[in-house]
């Protein structure tokens, strides 16, 4: 058993083997997380199947203006966020810090936003199933709508607010010097999961935002 | 057995170097965590017992007997979530898989142990919110939980739901260390030619784990969205689709089938290459079906929904590839037989589970060809002889190689052996008892009597005896095998180092295991299984 000062674990061997590990387990989990919401993507593309007219008549609902600074904000972040592993590889450590804070800041913005945009839902009674109130829509098709958007967004929230804590646990570590040159695979392996988190939204920004 | 052999165990092993309560539960050596995974699915394995003792009592007669239809609904319902969730998907991977996989490896853990604790815990955390919510009032779902019936079911469905979702993030965990352990940790030598045909399958059954769990673990927590926010995603009243929840099942469900049985089969391959003295005849080709009935095992879902309203064409596509899955299997089972062929036969009790696993899988997997054709499905669908198919093909399976796992590792995993005599008699009694309790159904459900009904005609009665005398043989079989393995903890003789003389790779290390495994780096300089080479006992 290794011991609990050294962050090199015996059992792999040697160090370039940890590492090859590290990532090859964060790809795989990565992998299961796109199964996860491959369930609510085969969802969207069933019911807009169903009900297409529906479906683009709800979208309009969403604030595509307000998704595209969300858009911005995540890319940008993500950005940051190679920055860190590019300079926590050179050993600089408050330079990663200050880039992990820049990202972290950039989620928490985009989450404010989202928040945002939830409570005017709200207000409108864009809610999914049995409490949806918006008239001008069928129920059949328009409930579903907001269903999928709440879950999609959810889980995408949901995602985001472990990420962000990830994040925050990389600048604690690294503020403690616990990253250095030699030894930084939590924030390659941290920063693989930002960026899946980024990607979903990617793919959840046109399908309920933007296509027509 | 020669006595004096077992003198030559070593002193320290994973078992006695620390014996505090606390080094149990916070340990990170997978063979411990692999012992905790035991003592869970038995006894997940003991209340699906006791669920279906109850089933084949209430069936005796064709009215009421010792229940009410609503508390056998509920009854059939926790014997179904019980067995799939808490037993058969964990039990060999997480149990024996967790316990030999790095030792076969010449690895000294896991990739990850700390996610490898993580995962039994997560197992108990779910398993424990399973029976909360069996205890509480029980669910009446089915262990399909079929929409719209579970969305609106007054029974408790919610903390199961959540809690096989939960049990699913341990498959996960599980199957992701076990294949980054496979990638990074080979000792070596270990060629990837060389790897054992146990952990092939593992393998392949950990990618299936980590692909289908988490559409299975999305479709639970939308029908837990359902029933507490009233989501209606799959509420025809609101548009939705039920069906739908049947595509999202059993994408998961129908692969998930294979990752209960891939694993006996990498146990049967170890047993009879033990026990037949041989090494197997086709290596490449059954590792290559492994990953045949993976893949496969992902395209064929639909034919469980024949009935649906799918397209005809549709389930024409589904039926045929069904229907390749057999071929996979049968060149493993063909692959079984030619190693027995000419091998120098050692019937232990191992060999004779594995005999039984042939005979069931043989007969479920061709009853399996019947049910993937589509004009035969329509009449047996839903009846007792898909009840009687899916038992032989899964549980009899699972059953055969666990306890033929269970038997041929317990000398490696305790450094004790079990009575040769008792359980020869036990495994007679669970084979035969198998057969009678599953055969009848397969008549049963030709005749016309569907799945989960509480009563039928009068002229089914012998029939169901006959199931339930089967299914008391193998309650009397097991309650036997339980009474002689823990009599042999404490009282049984000490094993050898290697007490079949077997070539496996994981008799390298000392029976029981010391704690990393092995003492000095191992070497790997033959196949796995090759008795054409003289050689010592070599424990490092």
């Amino acid at each position: 058993m290794s011991t609990e000062s050294s962050p090199w674990e015996e059992h792999f061997g040697s160090r370039e083997n940890q590492s090859v590990a590290a990532q090859l387990g964060m790809w795989i989990f990565l992998g299961s997380e796109v199964l996860l919401f491959t369930n609510l993507f085969v969802g969207y593309a069933v019911y807009r199947y169903y009900y297409p007219e529906v479906f683009v008549e709800a979208s309009k609902h969403l604030k595509a203006e307000w998704a595209m600074v969300q858009t911005l904000l995540l890319v940008t972040s993500s950005l940051f966020v190679v920055l860190a592993v590019h300079y926590i590889r050179q050993g600089r450590q408050l330079l990663t810090v200050l880039v992990l804070v820049l990202a972290i800041g950039m989620g928490l913005g985009f989450l404010g936003i989202k928040g945002w945009e939830y409570w005017e839902h709200w207000k409108e009674g864009a809610l999914p199933g049995e409490y949806y109130r918006l008239e001008e829509l069928p129920e059949r098709g328009g409930s579903l709508f907001f269903t999928l958007y709440f879950l999609l967004t959810g889980l995408h929230a949901i995602h985001m607010l472990v990420a962000l804590g990830l994040l925050g646990w990389l600048v604690w570590g690294a503020l403690s010097g616990k990253y250095t040159a030699e030894y930084h695979i939590p924030v390659e392996v941290g920063g693989l999961y930002w960026h899946l988190v980024d990607i979903f939204w990617l793919f959840i920004f046109p399908l309920l935002y933007l296509v027509e | 057995m020669n006595p004096a052999a077992g003198s030559n165990q070593p002193a320290v092993t994973y078992l006695n170097h620390e014996t505090t309560v606390a080094s149990w539960l916070l340990t990170r050596d997978h063979k411990r965590i692999g012992v905790m995974f035991l003592v869970g699915v038995i006894f997940a394995l003991l209340l699906g017992g006791i669920f279906a003792m109850a089933l084949r009592i209430e069936l005796l007669t064709p009215g009421p007997t010792v229940m009410g239809p609503m508390t056998y609904n509920r009854m059939f319902t926790l014997h179904g979530v019980t067995m799939v969730w808490l037993f058969m998907i964990p039990a060999i991977p997480s149990a024996f898989g967790n316990f030999v996989l790095p030792i076969m490896l010449g690895a000294k853990d896991v990739a990850f142990p700390r996610l490898n604790l993580a995962s039994f815990y997560i197992y108990l955390a779910g398993s424990m919110l399973t029976v909360f919510g069996m205890l509480w009032s029980g669910a009446d779902t089915g262990w399909t939980f079929y929409t719209p019936y579970s969305t609106v079911s007054p029974t408790t469905v919610t903390p199961i739901l959540l809690g096989v979702f939960i049990i699913g993030f341990s498959t996960i965990i599980t199957g992701l260390n076990f294949i980054t352990t496979v990638h990074t940790l080979r000792a070596p030598g270990m060629h990837w030619t060389r790897i054992p045909l146990f952990v092939w399958t593992i393998y392949g059954t950990s990618v299936i784990q980590v692909v289908a769990t988490p559409v299975l673990g999305m479709v639970l927590l939308l029908v837990t969205a359902e029933r507490v926010l009233g989501m209606g995603i799959f509420d025809p009243s609101r548009g939705g689709d039920p069906v739908l929840f049947q595509h999202m099942f059993w994408f998961y469900s129908h692969p998930a089938v294979y990752i209960m049985v891939l694993p006996a089969m990498g146990v049967i391959t170890e047993v009879v290459c033990a026990y037949s003295r041989k090494n197997i005849f086709g290596y490449k080709m059954v590792a290559a079906s492994t990953f045949g009935i993976a893949f496969v095992g992902f395209f064929t879902w639909g034919h469980h929904m024949f009935v649906s309203g799918q397209s005809t064409f549709g389930s024409g596509i589904f039926g045929v590839l069904s229907m390749l899955v057999a071929i996979f299997t049968a060149i493993k089972i063909f692959n079984w037989v030619a190693t027995l062929y000419g091998g120098s036969i050692d019937l232990k009790v191992p060999l004779l589970y594995v005999l039984g696993f042939i005979f069931l899988l043989m007969f479920g997997g061709m009853t399996g060809v019947a049910v993937a054709t589509t004009s035969l499905d329509v009449h047996w669908h839903d009846t007792y002889f898909v009840v009687a198919h899916f038992h032989y093909i899964m549980v009899g399976a699972v059953l055969m190689a666990f306890l033929a796992g269970l038997h041929y590792w317990w000398p490696k995993m305790f450094g004790k052996l079990y009575p040769e005599r008792w359980s020869f008699l036990a495994a007679m009694t669970i084979i035969f008892g198998f057969i009678v309790t599953f055969l009848p159904q397969f008549l049963l459900g030709n005749m016309g009597m569907p799945r989960r009904y509480y009563e039928y005609p009068r002229e089914m009665q012998w029939l169901h005896v006959l199931s339930t005398a089967g299914a008391s043989l193998l309650a009397f079989g097991f309650g036997l095998i339980a009474i002689y393995l823990l009599w042999s903890l404490r009282y049984g003789e000490e094993a050898p180092m290697n007490a079949w003389g077997s070539r496996g790779y994981e008799w390298y290390s000392g029976s029981p295991p010391v704690p990393h495994n092995f003492t000095e780096a191992p070497r790997f300089e033959r196949e796995v299984h090759d008795y054409t080479v003289v050689e010592g006992p070599r424990v490092y």
